[in-house]
């Protein structure tokens, strides 16, 4: 598939994306949230159709998706580790752990393994702050993680 | 009679292994060629016992927890199908100490009932309220709000009931009711148990809304964050319309509600009304200018109800037992019931439900047995990033609104996040102004470059960098932002700032010449 097929195949499964939603109230974040699962991320090609169904400019599309921390530009990797961040986590030693992560997969925060099969993200809050430190590893949630129980997902996920 | 098995379905529990404990089960119940059913409830809310599983017995549910999957053949051992002994036995759970002083009335049922069973549902006094606000005029039912005094449970206070009157008074041919579930606070878990553990009660708690204010339609927003608490609440809100719970004659009454969940996409800043209703709408979570008020133009430029998850959810019980009966707990003018979370550097972990009232030390120490690390308490954190750090020495503080405002903090959404001697209030500062600037929706300067702005003049002051000089700069930068924000994001980050400051000195004196010696 080049890259003209690609784009004129994500411009066909959008519009298709929108006419769906159409009768929802308020329907641009449902769609958005559809697109992002459908290609792992909101690629520009999908920005004019949006519009073209919403009857937005490009600009008013673009707003929203940069707006919002989940909207990503290109997919991530594989497995996606959100990491919390937040009080309850960092109380309990989660600035260690992602210190920990981070040296482990020698990557930054939104950034990927050369690989492709880890992106690391922040995450504020989880709603696990009585069984904190915790994570999310794709769909699944971890809690109470120390260094050798996050070993163990990290190490599960680069298998 | 076939053996009961409860494993809990919450987060919590999934995320310390209930899954992989149910599955044991299984696979042991076969093995041992045995029957039983296994339900999965709602959390009880003890959660450094999760997976705390419970089993029906003749003289009621007896709990063990927490369980790893490598205990579950010992417990079949030891038989605790019929309640058996062994070491992680925890007795009737209605007894143990943790439960046993509570008072249940939002989360009545949650960790009790299979959250998708609208028979358990009734069983446990379910929709009774909703039976009674169907034949109520929808001004009573505001005053029975009104009258309970139960103010919203979001972290303003503001008394439920007079915002409902606004909206039943205001003119409109469509009328919202949205619930605030954008739960974001770190140390807060509530809304998201009541969605998994108990998801009728949320939906009862909003038709009675629309009933009382003539929205027929109602919006829960909550976070990508709570994939499971979504997928629970959408397919609770099928059940309750095929029921005629929900839908065009509610429980067979005059009255339309219908309502459906929608799913944020991880901006912290979309927990403030306004700034959610930008984010139903579709556009950008940007915080509007208040006048006017939601209750007056909301959703779509229509009267709207936005109450929290938990005001919602006390509303049925109020409808059922009566304005008086709620409004006799609590103190002063914090009526009802508050469930507090407990959270962070804590033993007893969890979500105690009680009367407003208790002190944050009884709090603490008595039901959360003091730090998990088993070091001292330092400080804590009260209402999420927003909320100040109170130290020991304020650890009389009545946990009202009142008691809390008085004290320069806030209650917040009731979170409570404990740290031992260990933490650095310099880098919990810096992380409040870090947090801000992260999740600034920019719309206003004193939060889009004041966080920003913040953050570095902690940096100079952790680098030990003309620190008078800095904290006096800290200083008017935080009373300008609380001053000067639109709303509560750039408004109060400065509290947990300025409280770290006022409260721990000793951790912004970062001497260089000391550090150099060291």
């Amino acid at each position: 598939m080049d890259l003209q097929d690609s784009a004129q195949d994500i411009t066909e499964r959008t519009a298709e994306i929108v006419s769906r939603n159409a009768q929802l109230e308020g329907p641009l974040l449902p769609i958005l949230h559809d697109v992002h699962h459908a290609f792992g991320c909101v690629p520009d090609a999908a920005i004019q159709p949006i519009a073209d169904g919403l009857n937005l400019s490009r600009a008013e599309v673009h707003g929203v998706v940069s707006f919002y921390h989940d909207f990503r530009k290109s997919p991530a990797g594989r497995h996606t580790l959100k990491l919390c961040r937040a009080e309850a986590c960092q109380s309990v030693g989660g600035d260690r752990l992602a210190e920990d992560v981070m040296q482990a997969l020698g990557i930054n925060w939104h950034e990927t393994t050369p690989d492709g099969r880890i992106t690391l993200e922040p995450v504020y809050c989880l709603g696990l702050c009585s069984c904190a430190p915790a994570a999310m590893m794709d769909d699944t949630l971890h809690g109470r993680l120390d260094a050798a129980s996050v070993k163990d997902i990290v190490a599960e996920a680069s298998r | 009679m076939t053996p009961t098995i409860f494993v809990p379905c919450d987060a919590a529990a999934l995320a310390v292994g209930a899954d992989k404990v149910a599955a044991a089960i299984t696979a042991e119940l076969s093995a041992r060629g045995l029957n039983a059913t296994i339900v999965r409830n709602g959390s009880r809310g003890l959660h450094w016992l999760e997976p705390l599983i419970e089993v029906r017995t003749d003289h009621g549910r007896i709990a063990y927890g927490p369980v790893r999957p490598a205990d579950v053949p010992g417990l079949f051992d030891a038989g605790f199908l019929s309640g058996g002994d062994h070491p992680l036995r925890h007795g009737r759970t209605k007894d143990m100490p943790f439960l046993k002083g509570q008072t249940r009335l939002t989360f009545a049922r949650c960790g009790v009932t299979d959250p998708l069973s609208l028979e358990d549902y009734r069983h446990y006094q379910g929709l009774k309220g909703l039976e009674k606000a169907v034949t109520m005029p929808p001004a009573d039912i505001v005053r029975e709000v009104t009258d309970s005094g139960l103010r919203g449970r979001g972290g303003a206070g503001f008394p439920t009931g007079i915002k409902w009157n606004t909206v039943l008074g205001a003119p409109g041919a469509q009328k919202y009711i949205v619930c605030n579930a954008d739960e974001g606070d770190s140390g807060t878990f509530a809304d998201r148990m009541i969605m998994e553990g108990d998801p009728f009660v949320l939906i009862e708690g909003m038709a009675i809304a629309g009933i009382a204010t003539g929205a027929t339609k109602g919006y829960i927003y909550t976070r990508s964050e709570y994939p499971h608490a979504v997928a629970i609440m959408r397919r609770a809100i099928e059940i309750a319309r095929r029921a005629g719970i929900l839908g065009p004659s509610v429980l067979g009454s005059a009255h339309a509600f219908d309502m459906e969940v929608r799913v944020g996409a991880g901006a912290y800043v979309c927990g403030e009304e306004t700034s959610l209703l930008n984010s139903l709408e579709g556009k950008r979570g940007v915080v509007r200018a208040k006048p006017p008020l939601p209750a007056l133009e909301g959703l779509f430029g229509c009267p709207t109800v936005v109450n929290n998850v938990m005001s919602l959810a006390s509303v049925p019980v109020i409808l059922d037992r009566g304005a008086a009966f709620y409004r006799d707990f609590g103190v002063g003018r914090s009526h009802g019931t508050i469930p507090i979370q407990l959270a962070g550097n804590i033993k007893h972990g969890g979500l105690y439900e009680t009367a407003f009232g208790l002190t944050l030390g009884e709090l603490i120490h008595d039901i959360g047995g003091g730090t998990a690390s088993g070091r001292p308490v330092k400080a804590v954190q009260v209402g999420g990033p927003l909320g100040a750090y109170f130290p020991p020495a304020l650890f009389d503080t009545v946990f009202d609104y009142e008691a809390f405002a008085a004290r320069g903090g806030l209650i917040g959404h009731a979170g409570i996040v404990v740290f031992d001697d260990t933490a650095d209030m310099l880098k919990q500062a810096r992380f409040a102004m870090e947090f801000c600037a992260v999740e600034s929706c920019g719309k206003c300067t004193p939060c889009r470059i004041g966080a920003v702005r913040g953050t570095e003049v902690l940096d100079k002051i952790a680098k030990g960098e003309s620190p008078e000089a800095n904290i006096a700069l800290l200083e008017d930068l935080c009373n300008t932002m609380k001053l000067g924000s639109l709303c509560a994001l750039g408004g109060f980050a400065p509290y947990p700032v300025e409280s770290a400051l006022t409260h721990f000195p000793d951790d912004f004196d970062k001497n260089p010449f000391l550090q150099a010696a060291e």
